[in-house]
């Protein structure tokens, strides 16, 4: 138990996400793999930390799948709830912006009215090039 | 966000399905050119390149390319695609930016109608079929100038397709040959585009504009080359082209390269390529990683844009709140084509001619100026317009606003070239002296500098008859069948009158008298 209680401590240390060393082994049809996973992660930032977060994902996968009980030869998809509602059209006025100021507020770093971002993307490193976990 | 954007689309390899067939350049020379472009905005649309063919190497098989432009153009309109924030180049940081365009939480997207009505117009200027009813998708990728994490396009279903653009250059000797060419367009879609980045790489960071407005035309390039009747070859993507001529090496550049790699056994990578005008060669951009997934969604806070025509337009609907594509049609300016065809059949201008006039920014007013005072004909205003006015023009590398020389002052200057007041040689050096722009009128000039041809044809039969007397030994070889000896007579005469008598009148009354 102690052993346990270290084990969590530690990845919470390291955020988790890389501590999800098992995804390999997820419960159900194991239809989704690791590399769906990790390409997932990349694409969305979106932290699978663990096994519960795949199995819900698979969960609302075979939810969705029920869609395909239903016949819809012949009739077209909807693409939007709003596909009945008119698209409202703004004429070509200036009635907004000149509020550098307030913007600039929420900018943890800011240079003469610049937001100030790191130099280019960080890519999240691959699976492979994690720190190796003990899980013993 | 965004500065309201247009794109127009071309038939790469990523659309391969549509536009196959007929699209291949061959490296023989162009005989059914195809490159697309897509446009993004304002009506201004870049030329396509001319590819110079070389002679295939021997025992090699015949290769086509397949270029395809993707062209964004910024929309000429006073608020955002999406937002009421002002449209405006060089103004301070993050000073025309909305809540919206900085993709604060609970922003909506709101359309502006004067973008569709651009976007319309663009379609039906590139004889595109508009849908009547379109789709807006999110395409999502992070970066920093992209604060929603995604950006706003027709992905699906854009609001213009299958459209087609006829151009024509000038090629051969002397430039003299008009040939014409069709480009395919694909498709012309609204989107918003991503803020502007400063990277600043001494301090190891990236400073960020959301005002967008950065460039107003903007071109990239896919290129992918295969041996005709087999599939298209994998494609590559060129970023950073910053001009027509860029942009032509760049193709002709990643043409070649691709050949000599496939060629040499090797693969050609589905990457992203980046132009460096210095060495004239492509090269690979880091920070790509492979091929890019946008995880395109549709848009769920924008429903799906209808367009009427008079036809199916809905009765006591609010003329604002709904665009009709008949009226945006009627109100289409006349376009390039159709201007130049004018000219041709109304002044008997060369193709090539039209061209140039309308090439040039006010040339072609300047031209219809002068014509409308002037007695001269069409062709001596053109030669003129074209090649003398626009000589000095761009020897000074000015603009047709900023001419010396005015219309009417040409006008004049050409109406006293016709009534043969004054000859050719003087029409010059007055134009000279207009260009100085010192005020005076072509009038005042040809007096001031007593340019104006003899008139009085009695005192011109003297002067002929006494350089006659004053040269027998040439009046002998005139007699005697030589021909330049005339030419010698004419250029005594002419310079006795100095210069102030037309060599035609010189040349017939020395005819007579040497008949006689």
């Amino acid at each position: 138990m102690w052993a346990r209680a270290w084990r969590l401590g530690l990845r919470a240390l390291v955020g988790g996400r890389r501590g999800f060393t098992c995804k390999a082994d997820t419960k159900g049809s194991g239809r989704i793999t690791a590399e769906v996973i990790e390409h997932l992660e990349r694409l969305a930032l979106v932290d699978f930390g663990s096994q519960e977060a795949v199995a819900r994902l698979e969960k609302a996968i075979a939810f969705a799948d029920r869609l395909r009980a239903v016949d819809t030869d012949g009739v077209e998809p909807m693409e939007s709830v709003l596909e009945d509602r008119c698209l409202y059209l703004r004429s070509d006025h200036v009635i907004e912006g000149n509020c550098a100021e307030e913007l600039l507020q929420n900018s943890h770093r800011v240079v003469e009215e610049y937001f100030v971002a790191p130099p280019g993307n960080i890519s999240l490193p691959k699976l492979d090039e994690q720190e190796p976990f003990s899980h013993g | 966000m965004a500065a309201p954007m247009l794109r127009l689309c071309c038939p790469g390899r990523r659309w391969a399905l549509a536009c196959i067939d007929g699209c291949s350049r061959h490296r023989r020379g162009a005989p059914n050119g195809c490159t697309s472009s897509r446009k993004r905005g304002q009506s201004s649309v870049a030329q396509q390149p001319f590819i110079t063919a070389q002679k295939p190497r021997k025992g090699e098989h015949e290769w086509a390319a397949v270029v395809g432009l993707e062209i964004h153009a910024q929309i000429s309109s006073k608020s955002k695609l999406f937002s009421g924030s002002q449209v405006h180049f060089a103004a301070p940081p993050n000073s025309l930016v909305s809540f919206f365009d900085a993709s604060l939480p609970g922003t909506l997207p709101v359309l502006n109608r004067r973008c569709v009505e651009a976007a319309v117009m663009t379609g039906l200027a590139l004889n595109c079929r508009i849908n009547k009813k379109s789709l807006f998708d999110r395409k999502h990728y992070f970066y920093a100038d992209l604060p929603a994490g995604y950006q706003i396009t027709q992905q699906r279903l854009p609001i213009a397709v299958n459209g087609s653009l006829v151009y024509s250059f000038c090629a051969g000797k002397n430039r003299s040959q008009v040939i014409n060419k069709t480009a395919r367009v694909k498709q012309i879609q609204l989107e918003q585009d991503s803020g502007k980045s400063l990277h600043d790489d001494l301090r190891s960071q990236t400073l960020i504009d959301l005002n967008r407005a950065e460039g107003q035309l903007r071109v990239d390039a896919n290129i992918s080359v295969h041996h005709p009747g087999e599939p298209l070859g994998v494609r590559t993507e060129v970023k950073n082209l910053n001009s027509a001529r860029f942009l032509a090496k760049a193709i002709d550049y990643e043409i070649q390269r691709q050949i000599n790699e496939l060629e040499n056994g090797g693969e050609i990578l589905n990457e992203t390529r980046s132009f460096d005008s210095k060495l004239g060669c492509t090269i690979p951009m880091r920070d790509k990683e492979g091929k890019q997934d946008y995880r395109f969604m549709p848009e769920p806070n924008l429903p799906p844009l209808l367009l009427y025509d008079t036809e199916s337009l809905p009765a006591g609907a609010d003329p604002q709140q709904v665009i009709d594509i008949d009226r945006i049609r009627e109100q289409l300016p006349e376009l390039p084509s159709v201007t130049r065809e004018k000219l041709v059949q109304q002044y008997g201008m060369l193709p090539e001619h039209s061209f140039t006039l309308l090439n040039e920014v006010g040339l072609l007013e300047f031209f219809q100026n002068v014509m409308k005072e002037t007695r001269a004909e069409p062709k001596k205003v053109t030669s003129w317009v074209l090649n003398t006015l626009l000589g000095f023009l761009k020897q000074q590398n000015l603009a047709v606003s900023e001419s010396p020389v005015t219309p009417s002052a040409l006008a004049e200057l050409l109406n006293l070239l016709d009534r043969k007041a004054i000859s050719s040689s003087a029409a010059k050096q007055v134009f000279e002296e207009l260009w100085r722009n010192e005020g005076k009128t072509p009038a005042q000039i040809v007096s001031e500098k007593k340019l104006e041809l003899m008139q009085d044809q009695e005192a011109l039969e003297q002067l002929c008859h006494a350089v006659m007397e004053g040269h027998p030994q040439v009046v002998m070889d005139v007699k005697k069948g030589n021909p330049r000896a005339i030419n010698k007579l004419i250029g005594l005469v002419r310079k006795v009158t100095l210069s102030r008598a037309d060599p035609t009148v010189i040349k017939e009354i020395l005819e007579k008298k040497l008949a006689s």
